[in-house]
């Protein structure tokens, strides 16, 4: 689970990977998991870990964009891409990215475990700016287990996101009727 | 969807769908949880744990182990018996526990030896390389044949299998049943899940100054625990101080989660050095705390030719696994509602708690009663269905009505207030009943599609007294009678507002926004200004925690209880400065002003600065500062009789809801699936709709799990099968629909504002709902589900079985 002590793995390698637009560099055990290496190295706790066998999707990160369970992976397979965790979009809680915006107007979080996951996955999923079903997004986030939710409010807060994001902060132009969707 | 009713809008900011104040930290990823803490020189524990059911531990050889570099050292439940008294437990004594097993192992997963290391990789390194020799003894894994008399013997102290044993009788039962024209029976079993937060239990413990040992934790209700944690580390009270740590969600499973912090306090004891004890998910999964209710039931219900209830009988076997940590108490909860919403006056409980080499069980969201509420809820279709009444109108026939409340039920407890033709009513109104039924029919004969409707009620008692733990005991080791909760509020100089909670905080419960938006309504402040934070022990006043759907009630009562202090204290001090008599001012928006004269008035800012800094402006006497605690008691709890004839009342906070649901069922696979779903809730008085309706679909998500999915499964041996997500299938987005939601409101009279609890009601209705819409789908094939998880076999079995029979 948490490893920041090296000295007795001594099977080690040096890593250079950009962490959230910036690059990093460093010396860990070829065993160590990025989901470890983020969190232990790096200091980035959002990456949660809820099974570390590659079921809950807790530790979900974008790799080069795309949604990958950073558990199942080692820091050394990471060498070379881009990485990004929920600090990308924004750490400062006054001053949350629209994504993360959406997600408190929905409520679309309980305990908050799961929701880093969640928030990366939304940026995934909306990258290509179009409007999507419910049924489509149900699907689409159906990788990363929530068990606070019951994912009606999250499937809520991806929408919600997505209006905002085609349509600016206010979302203002949402399809008739999407406005009242989100209660 | 959300349709609200809320004709009397009094209050301003209670009611009112607010955002949360828990969430911006969490969506920057600054929760705070157990595994994000790091102190220096932190070393990290690893577990051995039994991969037999049941065997006496020859020897535990850890040379190899202690050869790895980086590992500090190796304990072992002999280390346990020697330095350590047993951990809590409210169940039969006879039954000792502790977190290592101490010479023999009684379930797969019970922990036998810790390894200390550097590292968690490491640690787990050295759980290799540790050498173990067990003698194996026979397995006991069916809790009837853990009756039988030589049956493999789990404690030898306490010499039976049968943990608890004992029948209840309220009213006349007897002549219940004589006298019915109808008596429906079943054996139904409610198979076992859990909890299963996306986070585990954790803990991190640190010897410290003044010989104090510090334990942080995910558990929740540590405050109210603590000093029997201290007992099992044999330290003085004072010398053990716990520290919350927000919980990434529990649903009972970290209830009193202890034996992880026990744990990790008595590794650093051990060891001298902070240690950090996290359990991964296959710690969890097998030795989490403890499972939640694995149930065997043989029940019947009298009724009369019009549906009318008369008379209960139940006799249940629970699987309690290999220890007793609460004793029965998930049968307390059972007891609370035992009539459901229905006024039938006559029950028979006969109840056999039995130990068995599985892990133990305790609290899961509903905490037994929702098991109850299924055992009802299917005998009653089971007679509508012979009867020819529809599910609702059977219902409506049995209802405790309006003018009954408050309402003592069989059994001692009593129900504050409801109204529950009306929740039916508007859950009606939300579905169109007719078309689904038309459709159900049309689809059948066009399509060969089978659909079916299910509708069930449930109570959803709230507010858990402490007498819960020994009414069901005549001498229970802890007769605790409290379950309070403490707030702090301070004011300072400048008139903003700290709010000091004395209990684990779980941001699933909102704990912040509960009590920010009551100090927004008793102040006229904005939520959001106010800081809030936790006390640890040290300075902890009397709490009891999350649980038991308590907290939104609890805390409301005490942040209100603390607000009122502290304004007769601001309209002292505006009194005094305006020379007005006290009585004459009033306190609206963030002002002291005279009544219905504004522009006489001291806004919370200038008194503050009175307060702290005027001493001379101030009405003699005063004490400087603007800091009151209040200590909220629970508002209406009674003891039981001595004989037990009634138990008295410990959950008299009584919500109700009533949940329809249309399915299709495929009879070829067993695959179901949800055409529409609604969810009607009366948890009193709303503080905040839409996270009562985040509880609502996500308890509602967690039933679909124990109805459809879930399964904590051991085979004949007692060899644990659940050990990863693979096999413990928590539902993912596309097992779960979208619940349309409606809200009722009935104020309770006991507590503050009328709010009750609303945490469990999703999970307690969800498995009754579905039960009866599968059986309703496919009835011309006789299904009738019996047991959970009802799996895709066993429904096509169903169907399979049906057709061979012509
Ligand atoms: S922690 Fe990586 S998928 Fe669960
Ligand atoms: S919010 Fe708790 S797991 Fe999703």
């Amino acid at each position: 689970m948490t490893s920041t002590e090296n000295k007795y793995d001594t099977d080690t390698r040096t890593v250079t990977l950009r962490v959230n637009g910036r690059e990093v560099t460093r010396e860990v055990p070829t065993r160590l998991t990025l989901a470890d290496f983020l969190r232990d190295d790096l200091d980035l706790v959002s990456v949660h870990l809820g099974c570390e066998h590659g079921v809950c999707g807790c530790c979900t990160v974008l790799l080069d964009g795309g949604s990958v369970r950073s558990c199942l992976m080692l820091a050394v397979q990471a060498v070379g891409h881009e990485v990004e965790t929920v600090e990308s979009l924004s750490a400062d809680q006054n001053n949350l990215h629209p994504i993360q915006e959406a997600f408190a107007e929905e409520q679309g979080l309980q305990c908050g475990f799961c929701t880093p996951a969640m928030v990366l996955r939304t940026k995934e999923i909306l990258a290509d700016g179009q409007e999507r079903s419910d049924d489509e997004v149900r699907d689409e986030i159906s990788g990363i287990l929530c068990r606070c939710t019951g994912y009606q409010n999250i499937i809520n807060a991806v929408q919600n996101a997505g209006r905002k994001l085609r349509c600016g902060a206010s979302g203002g132009c949402g399809t008739a009727g999407d406005e009242a969707k989100g209660a | 969807m959300t349709t609200v009713e809320n004709e009397k809008p009094q209050y301003k900011y209670i009611g009112a769908d607010r955002k949360r104040v828990e969430d911006p930290r969490l969506l920057v990823g600054r929760g705070g949880y157990i595994a994000d803490l790091k102190l220096p020189g932190l070393l990290h524990a690893a577990i051995l744990r039994s991969p037999v059911p049941h065997a006496t531990i020859r020897s535990i050889d850890a040379t190899e182990a202690l050869k790895l570099p980086g590992v500090v050292a190796v304990v072992t439940g002999e280390d346990c018996k020697a330095h350590m008294n047993p951990c809590m437990n409210f169940g039969p004594s006879s039954i000792p526990q502790f977190p290592l097993a101490v010479d023999k192992v009684r379930y797969v997963g019970e922990a036998v030896a810790a390894v200390i290391a550097e590292s968690r990789y490491i640690a787990e390194d050295a759980v290799e390389l540790l050498e173990v020799e067990f003698d194996d003894l026979p397995a006991v894994t069916n809790p009837v044949a853990a009756m039988e008399p030589g049956a493999a013997l789990l404690h030898e102290g306490h010499g039976s299998n049968i943990g608890y044993e004992r029948t209840f009788e309220f009213g006349e039962v007897a002549e219940a049943f004589s006298g019915a024209d109808l008596v429906v029976e079943d054996t139904l079993h409610w198979g076992r899940s859990a909890g299963m937060p996306m986070e585990t239990s954790g803990a991190v413990a640190r010897p410290g100054l003044n010989g104090v040992l510090e334990i942080f934790c995910n558990s929740l209700n540590f405050s109210y625990f603590s000093f029997l944690i201290a007992g099992a580390l044999k330290l003085p009270s004072n010398r053990l101080t716990m520290n919350p740590v927000p919980a990434g969600g529990s649903f009972g499973s970290k209830f009193t989660a202890h034996k992880v912090p026990t744990l990790a306090g008595f590794l650093a004891l051990r060891t001298g050095r902070p240690v950090s004890y996290v359990e991964d998910r296959l710690d969890h999964l097998m030795n989490s705390d403890h499972h939640a209710s694995d149930r065997y039931y043989d029940a019947k219900m009298g009724f009369t030719s019009e549906g009318i209830i008369t008379g209960l009988d139940v006799d249940v076997v629970d699987d309690y696994g290999a220890y007793m940590q609460f004793g029965v108490g998930t049968h307390g909860n059972a007891f609370s509602q035992i009539v459901g919403p229905y006024g039938f006056r006559n029950v028979k409980y006969h109840l056999r708690a039995v130990l068995t080499n599985k892990c133990q069980q305790g609290a899961y969201r509903g905490f037994g009663s929702e098991v109850h509420n299924w055992v009802l809820e299917r005998l009653i279709d089971k007679a509508a269905a012979e009867l020819g009444l529809a599910p609702e109108e059977i219902r409506r026939r049995n209802f405790i009505q309006n003018d009954q409340f408050p309402y003592k039920i069989p059994g001692g407890n009593v129900y504050d207030s409801g109204n529950y033709p009306a929740v039916l009513d508007k859950a009606l109104g939300m579905i169109d009943l007719e078309h689904w039924r038309k459709e159900q029919k049309r689809l059948r004969e066009e399509e060969g599609r089978y659909i079916g409707i299910g509708l069930a009620t449930t109570q959803e008692r709230s507010v858990f007294s402490a007498t819960e733990f020994w009414a069901l005991n005549d001498n229970p080791d802890f007769p605790l009678t409290s379950s309070p909760e403490s707030a702090t509020v301070t004011i300072d100089p400048t008139g903003q507002f700290q709010l000091l909670l004395h209990c684990q905080s779980m941001w699933g419960n909102s704990p912040e926004t509960v009590g920010t938006t009551v100090l927004a309504e008793e102040f006229g402040i904005e939520p959001e200004t106010v800081n809030v934070s936790y006390a640890d022990t040290a300075r902890a006043l009397p709490g009891t925690g999350p649980g038991g759907s308590r907290y939104t009630v609890m805390l409301a009562g005490a942040v209100r209880g603390a607000s009122r202090k502290l304004q007769r204290k601001l309209v002292d001090i505006a009194a005094h400065t305006l020379e007005v008599a006290p009585e004459d001012l009033e306190l609206v928006d963030a002002r002291v002003q005279v009544t219905g004269a504004p522009e006489k008035s001291l806004s919370l800012a200038e008194l503050a600065s009175t307060a702290y800094f005027f001493a001379l402006n101030m009405p003699p006497g005063m004490e400087s500062g603007l800091e009151e605690s209040f200590t909220y008691d629970h508002p209406y709890t009674t003891l039981p009789a001595a004989d037990r004839s009634d138990l008295g009342v410990f959950y008299p906070i009584m919500g109700h809801a009533c949940h329809i649901a249309v399915m299709e069922v495929d009879p070829d696979t067993g695959r179901t699936s949800f055409l529409d779903y609604v969810a009607v809730h009366d948890a009193g008085t709303m503080v905040n709709p839409k996270s009562l309706g985040g509880h609502v679909t996500g308890g509602a998500a967690q039933g679909l799990g124990s109805t459809l999915y879930e399964e904590l499964a051991y085979d004949d041996e007692g060899q644990f099968k659940s050990s990863t997500f693979l096999d413990y299938l928590v539902p993912t987005a596309n097992e779960v629909p979208p619940f349309r939601l409606g809200h009722v409101e009935t104020p309770s009279p006991f507590t503050e504002y009328g709010i009750k609890g609303g945490g469990e009601g999703g999970r307690m209705v969800t498995p009754s709902v579905v039960s009866a819409a599968i059986d309703d789908a496919l009835r011309e094939y006789g299904m009738r589900v019996r047991e959970l998880p009802v799996k895709p076999a066993d429904i096509v079995a169903t169907v399979q079985a049906s057709i061979a029979r012509g």
